[in-house]
């Protein structure tokens, strides 16, 4: 039998259903990216998406584009090729904050401080899906995971401080209840010259929340309504995720500095003058 | 941009096998190259460093071996020839995306210049002992293809046959040089481009409701597409259907493995590269490779003076390995010796292939030096007394 048509062409009708839980925040991320991407009005050839690992990486097999699963914490590296090899297109990193902040931990400072012009996506859900729900960098204080059952004894990253401390040129965060506000996070993340880097936080109701009797998906939606305060272009700082504190989310960081490529190019145009011949991959 | 401009000036040149490993990769197409410092391979990578700008290449300096080796896999997916280069410890850290190059049927050629192991070892001393990582590196069971250049000319030819394998095969190509071949200096000569047989990547012109990434047409390697030819592929490191959508049966599993095995292993003769000399009559045969078949080359020589008949073979591809010719070889002499600078690798191999038919003898070392040719022909008087 036919089934009628709902999902947007940037969604692979086929795949469906997915894989993510009842209740699982990676989905109304997507959501928000497939209008973003629909807004930016960039041809659906034009943007390529690439994942690492986690539950959050299997964004990747859901969109119509090109799109590369690649291994875990290492999406970052294939997309620098990607995108240096292909400079008419969009290449966006989609990933959860394991894959990009642990096992990818330094091809993210990297990326960013070489200021590669990507949109990276993360989705951080506080702990690794995928896996089973063990800790992560971005698991707050005290928390349980699988592998903390006595509760995370670590200190905790701050996301966005950290890229903008890396030379992020795009920095935000939002949460998965501010649909609206993070469409058009992205929307201009997608048109903006270098790397931008977007945390969206997001509700893992099987093992996080589960696990540390958070409730329902809901009542996170409204832990992320009540808690949090919108702080556009003021910088990262203060913005740490402290328990009981104000959420701060909003666009912090909104800067033009020169991309990878075109310092690149610049330097080697200054040296070299006619006989540099710039790299231009596939058009 | 015409490749008559960029390659090197066809006649006779003077350089060192990195060089060449380097000038014969851009006489290959390659354009883009991701890696990370470590002797005694950084002279390839600073070299095209130097060259790249000038021809339209990319090199880029990634922070680990790990980004390196997945790097220019970004690109090779943007439809640009790419590779990465290493020696030792960063050829350990490239394992994961040797694996991710196979099962993605990605067309990546992977440098090796190895060094004396385990771990740091001893930097900068020559070795052969990465040749069963080379095989076996990677969790799970896939195929590759690995070659092994012994002089400077070789450094520049076979690295060239090596991007038209990883083209022809979409598979991981593992170019095993050593030290003493990345430092050796000598004459090399470039062929003018004509001359120069390079394999360009076929994308594939079906349209996209007629195209999977993964769907193989004819023979057993399915069509390359490239990102933005409005294929919308999907590539996973997941075991997946033809589609390239995850499938995690055991039957999707199976017929995948195998192929990806079977697409190289399946094709050992049009793949195999060796030469032999005074093999047939012979009481013993040298086999060996790289470097150490130089210097069983000169064993060889000094005994058969001695009027000896000893015979030489030289393996230039390692993976996939011949059984049938090793066979061949074993039917037509006495002995087997196999010369080799580590302490029993590709041995275990020929004698599997011999299965016995005559006795087959290492000779090695831990890595570090070269083995003295009179460590062979002591071994050969050894053997036939
Ligand atoms: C090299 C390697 N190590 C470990 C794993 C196992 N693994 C798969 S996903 C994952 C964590 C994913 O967590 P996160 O990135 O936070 O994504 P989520 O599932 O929460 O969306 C781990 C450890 C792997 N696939 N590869
Ligand atoms: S385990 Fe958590 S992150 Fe993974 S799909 Fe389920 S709810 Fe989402």
């Amino acid at each position: 039998m036919n089934q009628p048509v709902l999902l947007s062409p940037l969604l692979r009708q086929e795949r469906m259903p997915h894989i993510w839980c009842p209740g699982c925040g990676v989905g109304v991320s997507l959501n928000c990216f497939v209008r973003a991407v629909e807004k930016s009005g960039i041809p659906q050839d034009r943007i390529h998406v690439v994942s690492g690992i986690g539950c959050t990486g299997r964004v990747a097999g859901y969109v119509n584009v090109d799109s590369f699963h690649t291994t875990h914490g290492r999406a970052l590296c294939f997309a620098t090729g990607l995108a240096l090899s292909r400079p008419d297109s969009r290449v966006v990193v989609y990933s959860g904050d394991g894959d990009l902040t642990a096992i990818g931990g330094n091809h993210l400072i990297h990326t960013a401080r070489r200021n590669v012009d990507m949109v990276v996506i993360c989705v951080n859900n506080f702990t690794y899906g995928m896996t089973g729900g063990q800790v992560t960098p971005t698991t707050p204080e005290n928390m349980k995971a699988s592998t903390t059952p006595y509760g995370n004894f670590e200190y905790t990253f701050n996301l966005p401080a950290l890229m903008e401390a890396c030379g992020a040129t795009f920095v935000s965060r939002w949460t998965v209840f501010h649909v609206r506000q993070l469409i058009r996070s992205l929307e201009k993340a997608l048109k903006h010259r270098g790397f931008s880097f977007i945390e969206v936080l997001s509700p893992c109701p099987t093992l996080y929340m589960r696990r540390n009797r958070l409730g329902n998906p809901l009542n996170m939606m409204e832990q992320f309504k009540e808690r949090s305060v919108i702080r556009n272009g003021e910088g990262t700082a203060g913005t740490s995720l402290e328990e009981g504190a104000d959420l701060i989310v909003g666009d912090f960081i909104e800067v033009r500095r020169a991309t990878f490529k075109e310092c690149y190019e610049r330097r080697m145009t200054e040296v070299l003058g006619e006989r540099f011949v710039p790299y231009e991959g596939v058009r | 941009m015409l490749r008559g401009e960029t390659v090197l000036r066809s006649g006779k040149h003077f350089m060192d096998g990195n060089e060449a490993c380097a000038e014969g990769a851009i006489a290959a197409g390659c354009r883009f190259v991701s890696g990370y410092p470590i002797t005694p391979s950084t002279e390839i990578v600073e070299h095209l460093s130097r060259r790249f700008p000038e021809i339209g290449g990319m090199f880029l300096q990634m922070e680990d071996e790990l980004s390196a080796s997945i790097c220019f896999q970004g690109a090779v997916w943007a439809g640009v020839k790419g590779m990465t280069v290493t020696s030792g410890p960063g050829f350990s850290l490239m394992m994961e995306h040797i694996g991710f190059a196979a099962m993605t049927e990605t067309p990546s050629v992977f440098v090796n210049v190895q060094r004396a192991g385990p771990s740091t070892g001893l930097p900068t001393a020559p070795a052969q002992q990465d040749v069963m990582q080379a095989r076996w590196g990677s969790h799970g069971d896939y195929g590759i293809i690995a070659l092994s250049p012994a002089s400077p000319q070789e450094c520049h030819d076979l690295i060239i046959t090596c991007f038209n394998y990883a083209e022809t095969y979409r598979c991981p190509v593992l170019f095993m040089m050593d030290e003493t071949v990345g430092h050796m200096h000598g004459k090399v000569t470039i062929p003018s481009m004509e001359d120069i047989h390079v394999v360009e990547r076929r994308i594939s012109t079906r349209s996209p409701s007629d195209y999977a990434p993964f769907r193989v047409v004819e023979g057993d390697v399915p069509e390359m597409t490239r990102a933005g030819a409005g294929h919308r592929i999907h590539m996973t490191g997941l075991t997946h259907d033809e589609r390239g959508y995850p499938d995690m049966t055991t039957a999707a599993q199976e017929s995948l493995v195998r192929r990806l095995c079977g697409k190289v292993n399946n094709h050992v003769k049009e793949i195999s590269m060796m030469e032999s000399r005074h093999v047939e009559g012979s009481d013993v045969v040298v086999i060996s490779y790289g470097i150490s078949a130089q210097i069983a080359g000169h064993a060889v020589d000094a005994v058969r003076a001695a009027g000896i008949r000893a015979g030489q073979v030289r393996l230039i591809s390692l993976w996939p390995f011949d059984d049938e010719a090793i066979r061949n070889i074993a039917r037509s002499t006495r002995h087997i010796i196999v010369l080799e600078m580590n302490l029993g690798q590709m041995v275990r191999e020929v004698e599997r292939a011999v299965r016995g038919i005559v006795p087959v003898h290492a000779v090695g070392n831990a890595g570090g030096r070269v083995i003295a040719p009179d460590c062979v022909v002591e071994k050969i008087r050894e053997v036939l007394r």
